[in-house]
Order: structure tokens, then C-alpha cells, then sequence
């Protein structure tokens, strides 16, 4: 599994969080960084407790508020990064980076209350800033490829499909350069905007 | 029932060895632990078979131990079409660090092809 192939040209600089901005509902939405508070943990828990099963993504966020608890323990771990879109005290959406060999694996969810607003652009957007401050060099994810939504967001911030012969996608994404090389990173003007929000990828 | 257990050495197929040995001591089912060349796994074949083969005999069961060579997935639903199979069995697919469930090039393959049910065990 440490083949995965990533772009060669190294991305965009995001915007580091803490940020915030307005979403298209006209609400208030802070991107911050998760510091591993139990008030944050249990907002977490909420969000997901009361996630909609139809928007779960290969078997994740599980069901079921222990199973729940298990899992955010695994990727709310000291070696993760994790960033929460928050809406005054609750949680509209969490996007998370879990450490895997030399890289690592994105995830990114949205309540249902505050899909397509833009609050997942925002929120990719802040954990990648995140993680490109914290050196970080490569991230990859894996997305059903009928989310369509999820692939164009995907796309649009710079991922490029690295596997495309299983029913899911693998893209990988360059955030910083190799240790090896000095950062020649060209790259073009980032395109924002858009409907690619959906629940989870 | 006839049913066809394909392994090819990922950590899901040995649950699904296992698990398919558990039933088929209670159900009394006619099993055959089909060794797959998985391109994925780094596991030598020879010890997959001997891992079955002693899944099998702790079960106490009567079960044929092969090795298949050739493309797993077609070789899969091809012996469970030639020799008159119920059920093919298979591994529930691998975890991913975010605890992402992928399923293998393997099942996909069976899970599309197969005239049989497929079981992917979790």
C-alpha cells in the first residue's frame, strides 16, 4: 500500500486556520483546528451521532455513539490533524488527516444541515492549510466514485486520481516538497467556488 | 451446502478462512479452500495452504486445501461453475488507517461475475 503515486507539482498554499467566514446560508462559520478539549470531543460526538446513515462512506462514520467513540479516538490521536467547521457551538462539518507510512489519509464530513453552503471547500481548504503548515508532504483519500460532488471538490482543490480501477477512487494530493528536493512548485490559480460539498467523501 | 472458500493471504481472507471453517463444522458443509495468487499480498502461497490445512483440521472437518493458479478473481467463479458450487466466500475487504472498508480487485471481480451468492465476511 506504499505505492500510491501523487502529482508531481506541489499544490496551492491554503489558508491556515483559525479562519471564517459566511457561508451561502448566511451563518457565521469558525475553521479551527482541533485541540483536544472534551467540549470539542463531545460536539464531535453529537455531530456524528446525528449524522445521516445515507451519507456514510465506506463504512464510515460508523453507527451507534460507542462505536462512534472508538472510532474518533483512532483519528482524534496526537499523530492526527483534524480541523472542525464550527456554527456557534456546534459542529457543521470535521475533516480529519490519519498518519499512514510517509503519507497520509484524508477524510471530510459534513452535517446534513450544513451541506451545500460551501462550508467543505472552507473546511478541506483550512485542514490542508493545517496540514501543509504542520509539513506535511503528501495526503491521499479514497472516494465512491458515483459522489460525484465529492470528486469535483476533490478535483478542484488540486487532487489527482492516482487508481481508478476499483469501485473506489484513490487520489493523492502534494502539499509540500519531498525532503530530497527544494520546492520548484508550480501550479495555477485556485478555483473556487462551487456545489462540490457533499456529506462525506 | 457446496461452498468455495478463495484465500490469498490479506488479513480479511484469513478471518473469512476462519469463519468459513467455524460453519462449515456446524452446518456440515462440503468446503473447498481455494489458494488465489493475490497480487496484493506478499504472503507465500505454500503457507497459505498450510495455514488452511491446519484451519481445517483444528475444525475437525473433512475439506479439500488447493492451490489455484492463474487470475483469482475468473479462476474463482470458473471451478465454482465446472464443479457445481452453492457459495463462494471470500474476505470482507481491507481497513484503511481512517477506517475506510476497501474491497479487494478480487471480490469485486467475484462480486460481479459470480452465478453464485458471495459472502464477504466482516
Amino acid at each position: 500500500m506504499s505505492d500510491r503515486r501523487y502529482p508531481d507539482a506541489v499544490a496551492d498554499e491554503f489558508p491556515v486556520p483559525p479562519t471564517e467566514f459566511t457561508d451561502r446560508e448566511e451563518r457565521t462559520v469558525e475553521i479551527r483546528p482541533y485541540e483536544g478539549t472534551d467540549e470539542e470531543y463531545e460536539s464531535l460526538v453529537e455531530m456524528y451521532d446525528a449524522f445521516d446513515p445515507a451519507d456514510r462512506a465506506q463504512g464510515i462514520p460508523p453507527g451507534g455513539e460507542k462505536r462512534i467513540r472508538e472510532w474518533l479516538d483512532a483519528i482524534l490521536a496526537d499523530d492526527c490533524l483534524n480541523v472542525i467547521a464550527w456554527c456557534g457551538d456546534d459542529v457543521a462539518g470535521h475533516a480529519t488527516l490519519v498518519p499512514d507510512g510517509d503519507a497520509y489519509e484524508l477524510a471530510i464530513f459534513v452535517h446534513q444541515e450544513y451541506q451545500r453552503a460551501g462550508i467543505g471547500t472552507h473546511l478541506i481548504r483550512g485542514l490542508l492549510g493545517h496540514g501543509q503548515s504542520e509539513s506535511i508532504r503528501k495526503v491521499w483519500l479514497t472516494v465512491e466514485r458515483w459522489n460525484r460532488a465529492a470528486v469535483s471538490l476533490y478535483k478542484k482543490i488540486g487532487f489527482e486520481t492516482s487508481d481508478a480501477e476499483s469501485f473506489e477512487l484513490e487520489m493523492g494530493l502534494r502539499l509540500n516538497p519531498d525532503a530530497d528536493e527544494e520546492g520548484d512548485a508550480d501550479e495555477e490559480g485556485d478555483a473556487d467556488e462551487s456545489e462540490g460539498d457533499g456529506g462525506t467523501a | 451446502m457446496k461452498v468455495l472458500c478463495g484465500i490469498g493471504g490479506s488479513d480479511d481472507s484469513f478471518r473469512a478462512l476462519d469463519r468459513t471453517v467455524e460453519r462449515a463444522a456446524v452446518a456440515n458443509d462440503d468446503l473447498t479452500v481455494a489458494v488465489v495468487e493475490n497480487p496484493d499480498s506478499s504472503v507465500d502461497p505454500d503457507e497459505i495452504a498450510r495455514k488452511a490445512e491446519s484451519a481445517v483440521e483444528e475444525a475437525g472437518i473433512d475439506a479439500e486445501v488447493r492451490q489455484v493458479e492463474g487470475d483469482p478473481g475468473s479462476r474463482l467463479v470458473e471451478i465454482a461453475e465446472t464443479e457445481g458450487f452453492e457459495e463462494i466466500v471470500l474476505g470482507g475487504g481491507h481497513t484503511s488507517p481512517m477506517g475506510k472498508i476497501t474491497i479487494g480487485s478480487i471480490a469485486e471481480f467475484v462480486l460481479l461475475n459470480a452465478k453464485t451468492s458471495v459472502t464477504l465476511v466482516r
